[in-house]
């Protein structure tokens, strides 16, 4: 393969990566829509659907092993595809949260005593929107926009905090609602790891920019 | 980036050789520019570079081996443990047994295995047991169980492998500090060069090592610090980087390292 091949063949792998990206984004609004709605159906999909995530995750894994094994990467080639490696990991696991928020819309069914917690379509937004963001910064090779998905998950961290407050609280005044406030609080974690994932993929994109692991860039890969 | 590299010292690094505002010239035209390198002791050292950009020729300053070419003429110092190479008190062919080389195609003498090891020490005038050092310096070399049964056979019988390492087991023979090795493997299949490789390794632990490769991937495996050279217009033979291996190959500091370890040069 030519260094042109080897090129082309590293854009077309980040633009599966973001492909999966946006699967995986498509799971998680579908979950929390099926959860709101109580729409069992959407559940169901949602659940079905994550094999397809995982199936794109080791196909990705397989591309990268096929250029690290034939094109030998060394540098800026062998970050890249350490970082997609890396990446498709951390996508394939926000697959298996919103799957896992599928599961709880199914335990749930479509009748419920429990509203839904007004914070956790919240806390999915800003999930989606720090997926978003390292994404864009892996497409840009931005890293101040990756440092600043790392900023705002401590702000899901504080969502999340108030949710449980909320859940328990609601749990001490109404305790025959404690079965199926538990399941959110199980939504609230979901949510809380989606975000957590997100910051781990904007340092991936600081390590493949900057070689460098961790959010100010931590010492440098030279040790 | 190069300014602030030309001259850089990696903090701790025990020099057993170093060049200071090494210039080399052919004549007329000039080959290295102001090279200040550092070369650790009992470590492997990797030159590596595009194709005239000096890397041998450097290699070559450090036992003066270019004191061979007539039209060769070097500037600046090769200092050898403090000690000035090419000062007027120093005779060649001393340092040539201190610092000995390894060349790129195996150039056994048409001799026996057991002549050709003990050739530096007997031309050496050496007075001791010279089967006792060729001996050890074929085991040392890796080669002792290949050819204990047949020394006397020609050194030629053997195969490239082989062969490589008796010139190893030669150089050894006259106990040198340094080992130069000038593409050691590129006449080698990936067997015999796994085998230098290692023995590289396992000489590094008593002997200094400088090896100029164009395999990349060999000098990230063996080496432990790699200097990057490479050619410009308006400068030729000067030293972009020095570092660690493992910092030069998975994040170098000047992006015309990046670019010519990554296939990406010119």
């Amino acid at each position: 393969m030519v260094r042109a091949d080897f090129d082309r063949s590293l854009e077309e792998l980040q633009a599966e990566l973001v492909g999966l990206g946006e699967m995986v984004e498509r799971a998680i609004i579908k979950s929390m829509d099926a959860l709101e709605r109580r729409d069992l159906a959407m559940a169901y999909e949602v659940v079905e659907e994550d094999d397809l995530i995982d199936a794109k995750r080791f196909e990705l894994e397989e591309k990268c092993i096929d250029l690290i094994a034939t094109q030998q990467p060394l540098a800026i080639d062998l970050r890249t595809l350490l970082a997609v490696l890396h990446i498709a990991v951390e996508l394939e696991r926000m697959g298996d949260y919103a799957e896992g928020i599928g599961k709880i819309c199914l335990i749930i069914g479509d009748d419920t005593p429990v509203e839904t917690p007004k914070q956790l379509p919240l806390m999915a937004e800003m999930g989606l929107a720090m997926l978003r963001r390292s994404l864009q910064s892996l497409v840009d090779r931005d890293t101040a926009l990756a440092g600043e998905v790392w900023a705002s998950d401590d702000e899901v961290d504080e969502q999340y905090a108030g949710v449980c407050r909320q859940i328990f609280l609601d749990m001490g005044q109404h305790p025959s609602t404690i079965e199926a406030a538990t399941h959110f609080l199980w939504v609230a974690h979901d949510l809380e790891r989606i975000a957590d994932r997100a910051t781990n993929i904007a340092e991936r994109v600081i390590f493949l920019v900057t070689g460098r692991f961790g959010r100010y860039g931590g010492p440098p890969v030279s040790g | 980036m190069v300014d602030k590299l030309e001259g850089q010292k990696l903090q701790d690094l025990d020099a057993i050789l170093q060049t200071r505002g090494l210039n080399v010239y052919y004549d007329t035209k000039q080959v290295i520019t102001d090279v200040n390198l550092d070369v650790a002791r009992n470590r492997i050292t990797a030159i590596i570079g595009p194709s005239g950009c000096g890397k041998s020729t450097l290699l070559r300053c450090f036992n003066r081996m270019n004191d061979l070419i007539p039209s060769a003429r070097v500037e600046g110092q090769v200092l050898f443990d403090g000690r000035d190479l090419y000062s007027h008190d120093v005779d060649p062919t001393e340092i040539r047994y201190l610092i000995g080389m390894v060349f790129q195609r195996p150039n056994p003498f048409p001799k026996s295995i057991y002549d050709n090891v003990a050739f530096g020490p007997r031309i050496n005038g050496f007075k001791g047991d010279i089967e006792e050092v060729v001996v050890r310096s074929l085991h040392r070399a890796a080669l002792w169980d290949e050819v204990k049964d047949r020394l006397k056979a020609s050194a030629l019988s053997l195969s490239g492998g082989q062969q490589q390492r008796l010139c190893i087991a030669r150089a050894l023979a006259v106990e040198p500090s340094v080992i130069l090795m000038d593409e050691p493997c590129s006449a080698l299949d990936p067997i015999a060069t796994l085998a230098i490789e290692d023995l590289m390794r396992e000489l590094s632990e008593d002997y200094s090592i400088i090896i100029v490769t164009h395999n990349m991937q060999q000098a990230a495996r063996v080496s432990n610090y790699t200097a990057f050279m490479m050619v410009e217009e308006a400068r030729v033979g000067f030293m972009v980087e020095f570092g660690e291996s493992r910092q030069i190959f998975t994040n170098p500091e000047d992006e015309r390292t990046e670019a010519y370890i990554t296939g990406r040069f010119g």
